[in-house]
């Protein structure tokens, strides 16, 4: 099981509670971007997609560097931690699918019994 | 006692989940293949989001499409095509919403006993499609933070 501490875990509730953040960290899981890339594609203004990725990079899941002018984003240290979690999470997702389609199975069952 | 779930990215490109089941494989075969019984255990009411509409066409090239809602968002859909249907033991499909790729599903259905035992194998395009699906915690149109939130949320008891 991943360990998150508690400041952490605030911040990453934070992060991830925003549709646009998790839009960009879906975004840099294909390739790093600049803050006005992403500006442009999520059709927001500079000033507010650097507010999200400063959100983001406290909590880890992005890091930036600028560049001359430009400031790069990619993903942060978080993405290993991130990916245990996801798969655990994608379990438990499946685990309660499948849980319902078990009782299903059983009402199928029953049913095919009394006929 | 509900049966265990297993979950295991098996390479670069490979996500495999297992499950055995208390039934029949002509039962849970019916389960994945007929929309009125899909509807039934797709989205259990712990995942906040509603299955507006659920379509399958399942023979070789036929197509599905589950249509999903979460709150106030933008309908999600969660389509693609069916490649190999032996019922009861085998079914192939793509998910084609992804931008990065076309995911290749194929479950196998073995009989033991009376039970089920479900292998679930996603082959993604690519590593970088894989890993972007992580990064986005997202996965067929399903609350993308719920995982996240219920993982962190296991943490703190």
């Amino acid at each position: 099981m991943v360990q998150f501490p508690d400041s952490q875990l605030d911040a990453s509730f934070a992060a991830l509670s925003d549709a646009t953040r998790r839009g960009v960290l879906e975004q840099l899981g294909r390739a790093d971007a600049s803050i006005t890339d992403l500006a442009e594609k999520f059709h927001m203004t500079l000033t507010g997609m650097k507010k999200h990725v400063g959100v983001l990079e406290q909590a880890g899941f992005v890091t930036t560097e600028k560049v001359g002018r430009v400031r790069t984003c990619k993903l942060g240290p978080r993405r290993l931690e991130e990916e245990k979690a996801w798969i655990e999470g994608y379990r438990r997702r499946w685990a309660t699918r499948f849980d319902e389609l078990d009782l299903l199975i059983q009402a199928l069952k029953q049913k095919e019994k009394l006929q | 006692m509900m049966n265990p779930t297993t979950t295991e990215r098996t390479s670069e490109r490979e996500l495999v989940v297992t499950r055995t089941f208390n039934g029949p494989a002509r039962i849970v075969y019916e389960a994945w293949t007929k929309p009125e019984l899909i509807k039934q255990w797709w989205v259990p009411k712990s995942f906040g989001v509603t299955m507006i509409s659920c379509e399958a066409d399942v023979r070789v090239g036929g197509g599905y499409r589950f249509v999903f809602k979460h709150g106030d968002s933008e309908p999600m859909p969660f389509y693609g095509k069916y490649l190999e249907v032996t019922p009861p033991s085998r079914l192939v499909w793509t998910n084609d919403e992804g931008e990065g790729g076309q995911v290749i599903t194929t479950l196998t259905f073995e009989e033991k006993a009376g039970k089920t035992h479900l292998v679930m194998h996603d082959l993604y395009p690519s590593k970088e499609a894989l890993d972007a699906e992580m990064a986005s915690g997202a996965k067929g149109g399903m609350c993308e933070t719920c995982d996240q939130l219920d993982v962190l949320l296991v943490t703190l008891v």
